[in-house]
């Protein structure tokens, strides 16, 4: 991985050239915590640079300073060599900056041409605006292959194209340096593929691309060379192709890290979840799961693959109790009673079902709330938790302590409100909440979305080891990589329906990538 | 009904959507721009106030026309300041003006005119007169078309076409030149037009200023031009049925002059009983047609007559993320 096989991938500055960004000695603390300390990096022009860290290493406040969003309290930028002021954006645009920035910034019910001209029109009316976009637009898909219909409304394009648009965007605006922030966190392994090619195509048209990403893999394959930061700090930047995934990891966390979850086949028992024919319906009447058949036997972790929107959220949703279903689902046996008494998430719960909702900052956490409130949602009605008609507020603090030293929350402050932990721990609290009630079978949605390596590894291992209880585990991710190291089976959703179901030791990306894209293999 | 009966319920419609018809674009520039604005009905009476105070004084309508709209305009900035600069809560930002207009009007008045909390009757040069569209008295005569321009088109105030001129150039504003560009821009998505390196606060409060000079307008129109003089609370609601025919009209401005001629013509029944009598063949509360407005608004926003999409990012105040 890395080398040369495109014959496009070494740097092609010359010698004597100057770098096309230089940062000389940034700093900037908020409050107390510094967030950048003392940062040098060079970036050649037409290279692909990778800036990796974890969450919270400062990549993105790094970022911010460069597109004039913060204020940096030392040091200096220095764009083709020439020292540059960026106090807003305005600025980092007139300098041939351009950011992708990881949550898009388009007006969704404006067309692609609109967005591209807002704030960069030309003259006070729209007429010759759109009309001079217009034909750039052709340009520009001449020249990189970025083709998109101008007239399309942002909010029917998918993610993938939505990015294109604010490639597309920045291009326009003349930018020679490309900033990315965690661009492939919402695409599928095809559209990251495609992603990757036209920021190759981009490279060799001479621009300079930064790419901001927390994953390995796609360091590895598509830049020159990168640079890692930990806790405000940039602890090295190596070239690509002298380096190796594990060194990275090593780099990133200040530990070593075990990359791949370290786990014994399977011994599946009887099955714990049977689904029949279970359909879901809209609100807009449109059908999401077509008749869905699935098992899911004790001792095994099922993986359900699929680009988001294609049904696995509402067969979440459908299995947690809280969203309305026609079909069957049994547990250990028994039906469960889908309209009626069972209904409810306490009832699936009294069933012994634990859910890590996917969402967990709006379906698994109060965010305002502390932890120790947090991990009685839910359980909050268990009779150990009562004392008289109150809850029994010092029980469920002591045992939100103990829970939080067994799964290394960090801090380990049950009164700390649960927005103030980072992702990694908001994710340990609502595992602790789950896993802890010991059920038969563990719902989980996106396990590690947002979390960084460190806590990557352990969650992992939390899985795995429910599994080895005995118990039935459900995974929910849009990560292929996720699924294909943690699960023993895997199924694929593709618009409502089980596209196939493969043992993950027999399959790989590539097969999994064509049921995906709805392709029966 | 006779066809003298209709042209003059629909001349009286005319009239009474003009104010409602300005306050409603007023409210569509501001909610585009992503400021929510109850406080129209505030600043339409502040307008009202004003223009019939300073008009009463000068004895000029076009000085007291100004003065509304500079008050208007001062509310507006008052909402802009918490809304906008101190990202304060939209909704009691509006509150707050409308009481504060409802208070401050009756007291300036007492204390400026000890009448009662009123201004004295504008007359003449103090108040708008009717305009005679050219023609209008040499084709009355003609039968159908002439009294439905004679007393229909012809003979409002000058605040009346300007309001009407306000549709097709807010419309033209807003969809066919930058400002309007940016301005929808920043009611659904400030975070792209901040990143596109223009000021999210300028056009918020250029929007801000222009719903005000738009109410201004509305409120001088009530005093100067459908009535003679100030009186307490006179807006009586005017505000908050644009605000409904803002929603209504989801927020275009073709459907707010629809929406806008819609609840004039309830006004006008209000005010004709024998009309709706001898339509329906029984009687009617007037209130009962005075509160239709909101009926339908609340038909709408249950969804049964298409939905209403409020601008995406209304009501929020912009704070800049990494």
């Amino acid at each position: 991985m890395g080398t040369d096989d495109t014959g496009g991938r070494q740097a092609t500055a010359a010698p004597g050239t100057a770098p096309a960004i230089e940062l000389k000695g940034i700093s900037k603390a908020f409050g107390p915590v510094q967030a950048n300390k003392d940062i040098s990096i060079r970036v050649m022009p037409g290279t692909i640079h990778g800036i990796i860290g974890e969450n919270g290493a400062g990549k993105s406040t790094l970022m911010s300073i460069l597109y004039g969003f913060y204020k940096a309290d030392a040091g200096e930028v220095f764009i083709a060599g020439k020292r540059t002021d960026i106090p807003d954006s305005q600025a980092a645009i007139a300098a041939g900056i351009g950011m992708v920035f990881q949550h898009f910034k388009l007006v969704e019910n404006f067309t692609v041409l609109e967005n591209i001209i807002l704030g960069a029109e030309d003259g006070g009316l729209l007429r010759p605006s759109l009309a001079k976009a217009r034909k750039s637009l052709l340009e520009l898909e001449h020249e990189y292959g970025l083709n998109v219909d101008p007239d399309a409304v942002i909010q029917d394009l998918g993610v993938g194209m939505q990015q294109r648009v604010e490639i597309l965007k920045a291009l326009y605006r003349q930018a020679d340096i490309l900033i990315l922030d965690e661009p492939t966190g919402v695409l599928t392994p095809a559209e990251a593929d495609q992603l990757f090619r036209i920021l190759d195509r981009l490279r060799t048209e001479g621009k300079t691309i930064i790419l901001i990403t927390h994953k390995l893999r796609e360091v590895m394959e598509a830049t020159d060379t990168v640079s890692v930061m930990r806790r405000g700090e940039m602890t090295a930047t190596v070239k690509t192709s002298e380096t190796s995934p594990a060194e990275l990891a090593e780099l990133m966390v200040g530990r070593k890290v075990l990359l791949r979850v370290d786990k014994t086949p399977a011994t599946p028992g009887p099955v714990v979840l049977d689904i029949k024919g279970l359909r879901v319906r809209d609100e807009s009447g449109v059908e999401r799961l077509k008749g869905i058949d699935l098992q899911v036997r004790a001792g095994e972790i099922l993986g359900l693959a699929g680009v988001a929107g294609n049904g696995q959220s509402e067969l979440l949703e459908v299995l947690g109790g809280y969203a309305e279903a026609t079909g069957e689902i049994h547990i250990n046996g028994q039906p469960l009673d889908l309209a009626g008494k069972d209904a409810h998430g306490r009832a699936r719960r009294a069933r012994g079902i634990a859910h890590v909702p996917e969402d967990r900052q709006r379906e698994g956490l109060i965010m305002d709330f502390s932890a120790w409130e947090n991990t009685a949602f839910g359980y909050h009605r268990d009779p150990g938790y009562q004392s008289g008609l109150l809850l029994n507020n010092a029980r469920i603090r002591t045992e939100t302590e103990e829970k939080m030293a067994r799964f290394d929350v960090r801090p380990p402050n049950p009164a700390l409100a649960a927005k103030n932990f980072s992702g990694g721990n908001q994710q340990k609290i609502v595992l602790a909440r789950e896993i802890e009630r010991d059920p038969d079978l563990l719902l989980v949605g996106q396990p590690t979305r947002g979390v960084d390596i460190g806590a990557i590894e352990f969650i992992h291992q939390q899985i795995v080891a429910l599994r080895d209880k005995g118990k039935a585990v459900l995974l929910v991710s849009v990560e292929l990589e996720e699924i294909l190291a943690l699960a023993d089976r895997v199924a694929v959703m593709f618009d409502g329906t089980i596209m196939g179901e493969r043992l993950s030791a027999q399959t790989d990306e590539k097969e999994l990538g064509l049921l995906m894209a709805g392709v029966a293999a | 009904m006779d066809f003298l009966t209709l042209i003059q319920l629909l001349d009286s419609t005319v009239r009474l959507a003009t104010p409602l018809l300005l306050a409603c674009l007023a409210g569509l520039f501001s909610e585009r721009a992503g400021i929510f604005d109850i406080g129209l009905e505030g600043k339409m009476l502040a307008a009202a106030f004003f223009s019939a105070a300073i008009a009463a004084l000068t004895g000029s309508v076009w000085v007291g026309l100004a003065a509304g709209i500079a008050a208007s305009m001062v509310f507006s900035l008052l909402h802009g300041l918490a809304s906008i600069t101190f990202r304060g809560n939209q909704l009691i930002s509006g509150v707050a003006i409308n009481f504060l207009a409802a208070g401050l009007t009756v007291l300036i008045a007492q204390d400026w005119f000890s009448q009662g909390g009123r201004t004295p009757s504008l007359m003449g040069g103090a108040r708008f007169g009717p305009i005679t569209l050219p023609f209008a008295d040499a084709l009355s005569g003609v039968p159908v078309l002439g009294p439905i321009y004679a007393e229909l088109i012809s003979g409002h105030s000058i605040l009346v076409y300007l309001a009407f001129a306000c549709v097709p150039l807010t419309w033209w504003v807003l969809f066919r030149t930058r400002f309007g560009l940016r301005l929808r821009a920043v009611g659904e998505n400030p975070a792209a037009v901040d990143t596109a390196g223009v000021s999210v606060v300028g056009l918020r409060y250029a929007a801000v200023l222009i719903c005000g000079v738009l109410c201004g307008i509305a409120g001088a129109y009530l005093s100067t031009a459908l009535q003679a003089g100030f009186v307490k609370d006179m807006s009586a609601g005017r505000g908050f049925i644009a605000l409904a025919a803002l929603i209504f009209a989801k927020w275009r401005p073709w459907y707010a002059l629809y929406a806008t001629l819609l609840f004039g013509l309830f006004g006008a029944l209000e005010t004709r009983p024998d009309v709706i009598e001898a339509l329906l063949g029984l009687k009617i509360q007037g209130a009962l047609l005075g509160a239709l407005p909101y009926v339908m608004t609340v038909i709408i926003l249950a969804g049964f007559v298409g939905k209403a999409i409020p601008p995406r990012a209304g009501g929020q105040p912009y704070v800049k993320e990494r």
